[in-house]
């Protein structure tokens, strides 16, 4: 794998962005930061989806399965004396068998029945962690950390800083080259010889390794954490809606999905507390119709407009 | 480049929502509330929590405001919908504190997302007065956040509330020591059932039933014809909302209809009465409030003067009771320096619509009601850990 210019250009400028945004807790605005950490939090949950959906087209609804497996893992790792730190690579490797499992039982089925298999495997597990918790007689957890929120943002920067060497790793690699020919039509990939199954369950378990640790991360910010809470459906939900405006087509796709959703979000929950679904569901609708292609489509397309007009002078 | 992008558009952000909050006088105070507006606590919040803040503010601001050394400070409520969400709990307390500056901040709803957000109110030194927070962990969180206040008790306290309740129904030989219990498998149920079961043991009771069902279970046939089988004399069970208003539903179907008939939380919603109606009458609930006492009636009064709603009969008097220990913590401390109201708050006792409230070495109001009884058409204490004004329970008989 040899690096050009452009690789190393484009390397800089991450490593120079994630550097600019790590000095977010020096500014010491408390409110700035708690946005930061939602924004850090689902920027790295709707790359990471991006990873696997965008070149399979698998919509996947499973975030919250993942995102709460990390949280439990978290939670009864520290009731039993592990260090906070331990948990982590747990909950990666417990993320990764998960993505795996599922993997191997579903993701040879296409279209509508893996998005209804993703969307009831956080219901699942919610209820297998409800009926341990019902025969053991254990409630809810108490993750009691010294962990303060700007630990846990830059956790997250550190996490998204993996992410996003890893999506461009993949992308140049032969596993990424085959993702793209399954996007584009898994029968032809198949009869290239390319072990179509083998490639998705990699990439399923990045995104769900990756979604696990974030789940780890976040639980000493919650402190109490209890079925209902961690395995919220509206967080699988919210990735992907983030990372359809932003365009999965690119790998700094998500982001731009992620901020502005975030901002518009804290906007209407600021301004119009009693109204946050209904403006919730209006920019949904204005997404779809206005921006079927997301952010990226539409600074592509601006892109190109320019090119013509240059074409034509 | 972005994050340059973040801050002009987090500031025009910053400037909305201050535009957007009714223009209030100059010295008024700032009141935060955060609750669920929507998602799965939204039903319980607004029959607990929001009305409390609206007839909390208008009685403060019917008499005048809120005595701050010398001059009366009207309140203005600036609320929140955390969805509930944890993270939106955090993020809007945050905002309360810094974005908004307001004075001091309401506990907000339920056991969750009050722990959640307990590090916040910690940080900012804002006094913490819980009413919906449930926990067998008080010790340690009081610990860690001092200026942590528990006003609804314990899940031990109100297993123990309905052994003790039982126990004397059985002294007075109205019924047996067989009992049938049931529980949610869920945080609360299932906490509350591992609380009873020693507690029935050591009194003497047998559990000649126990089964727990998941939550959000529709037909709950199967667990009330279990428990029919096993012919009781006493039926509990450690249940939610929705599964309350269905065991109860079941139980008149199958004519289930022991001497004591327990069913947890709602039971105490002025709707379980609204539903079942005169079959309502002698079931017995987690919660009680002392409904005969004048300060109780005088609140219910203007509750539903003001909000056109009844409270209920457990955590809606000790929501209001937590406000009220706020203002008159900020009135007797002098002054709005949440500091010196943490300060007054630790220090003092306080006169309630739920009674003098005073607090253990863990913060906690160890004096509680636990358990309730329909009688009369009104949800009557008749078990505490030390209340005043509890009535016997009375032996339940059928459904009609």
């Amino acid at each position: 794998m040899s690096m050009t210019k452009r690789d190393w250009q484009s390397i800089t400028l991450s490593a120079v962005l994630l550097a600019v945004a790590a000095c977010l807790p020096l500014t010491g605005d408390a409110y700035m930061l708690s946005i930061g950490i939602t924004i850090a939090m689902y920027a790295v949950l709707a790359t990471s989806w991006a990873l696997f959906s965008g070149p399979t087209h698998y919509i996947s609804l499973a975030t919250a399965a993942f995102f709460g497996l990390g949280t439990y893992t978290t939670a009864i790792g520290i009731e039993n004396g592990l260090n906070y730190w331990a948990t982590l690579p747990i909950a990666a490797v417990l993320g990764a068998v998960l993505a795996a499992l599922v993997g191997l039982a579903t993701l040879r089925l296409s279209g509508v029945y893996f998005v209804i298999f993703t969307l009831g495997l956080a219901e699942l597990v919610r209820q297998v962690v409800t009926w341990g918790q019902n025969v053991s007689g254990q409630k809810g957890l108490y993750v009691l950390t010294d962990i303060t929120e700007v630990h846990i943002y830059w956790q997250l920067l550190v996490l998204g800083g993996i992410v996003y060497l890893t999506g461009w790793a993949i992308g140049r690699s032969r596993l990424g080259f085959a993702l793209r020919i399954i996007g584009d039509d898994e029968e032809v990939a198949r009869h290239s010889g390319i072990n179509t199954s083998r490639a998705k369950i990699l990439l399923f378990m990045v995104s769900g390794a990756t979604a696990a640790v974030v789940g780890s991360m976040l639980a000493p910010r919650y402190i109490y954490i209890e079925p209902a809470l961690a395995f919220t459906p509206m967080l699988s939900f919210l990735v992907v809606i983030m990372a359809l405006l932003g365009g999965t087509g690119r790998l700094w796709g998500p982001l731009v999905g992620v901020i502005p959703f975030t901002l518009l979000w804290e906007a209407i929950s600021a301004s119009f507390p009693n109204q946050t679904t209904l403006l919730l569901g209006l920019s949904f609708l204005v997404i779809v119709y206005l921006l079927p292609r997301g952010f990226v489509g539409l600074i592509e397309s601006g892109k190109r407009r320019m090119r013509e007009r240059e074409a034509f002078a | 480049m972005k994050r340059r992008e973040l801050f002009g558009l987090a500031a025009s952000m910053a400037l909305a929502a201050g535009l957007a909050g009714p223009a209030a006088a100059q010295d008024a105070l700032k009141i935060g509330a955060v609750g669920p507006k929507t998602g799965p606590l939204a039903g319980g919040a607004a029959v607990t929590f929001w009305p409390n803040v609206q007839l909390w503010a208008h009685d403060v601001n019917e008499a005048g405001g809120i005595d701050v050394g010398g001059t009366k400070r009207m309140v203005e409520i600036i609320e929140y919908d955390d969805q509930t969400n944890p993270g939106e709990t955090i993020k809007a307390v945050q905002r309360l504190a810094t974005q908004d500056e307001a004075d001091f901040i309401l506990a907000p709803y339920g056991t969750g997302l009050n722990i959640a957000s307990a590090p916040i109110f910690e940080r900012y030194g804002y006094p913490m007065v819980t009413h919906t927070a449930i926990s067998d962990q008080i010790e340690d969180l009081s610990g860690k956040f001092p200026n942590m206040y528990f006003l609804l008790g314990g899940a031990t306290g109100l297993a123990g509330g309905v052994v003790e309740v039982l126990s004397q129904m059985r002294e007075a030989g109205e019924i047996g020591s067989s009992v049938a219990m049931v529980n949610v498998a869920d945080a609360f149920g299932i906490e509350l059932a591992e609380a009873a079961r020693p507690q029935f043991e050591a009194a003497g009771f047998d559990i000649v039933y126990d089964s727990s069902y998941p939550l959000g279970t529709q037909d709950l046939s199967p667990v009330i014809n279990g428990a029919k089988d096993a012919n009781p004399d006493a039926f509990v069970a450690w249940s939610y909302p929705p599964d309350t208003f269905g065991l109860t539903e079941q139980a008149q179907i199958a004519g289930l209809a022991p001497k004591a008939f327990y069913t947890a939380v709602a039971t105490a919603f002025p709707a379980y009465a609204g539903r079942f109606g005169a079959a309502a009458e002698g079931v017995l609930g987690a919660g009680g409030v002392y409904a005969d006492g004048d300060a109780f009636k005088d609140y219910a009064a203007r509750h539903e003067a003001v909000t056109g709603a009844k409270p209920d009969y457990w955590a809606s008097a000790p929501a209001y009771a937590s406000f009220q220990i706020l203002q008159m913590a900020i009135e007797g401390a002098g002054t709005t320096d949440k500091a010196a109201v943490a300060e007054y708050i630790a220090n003092n006792d306080f006169d309630t619509v739920i009674g003098p409230i005073s607090w253990d070495e863990n913060n906690s109001n160890a004096e509680y009601w636990t358990v309730g009884q329909w009688q009369g058409g009104v949800f009557k204490g008749v078990a505490s850990t030390g209340r005043d004004g509890a009535v016997p329970a009375q032996p339940k008989t059928g459904w009609e």
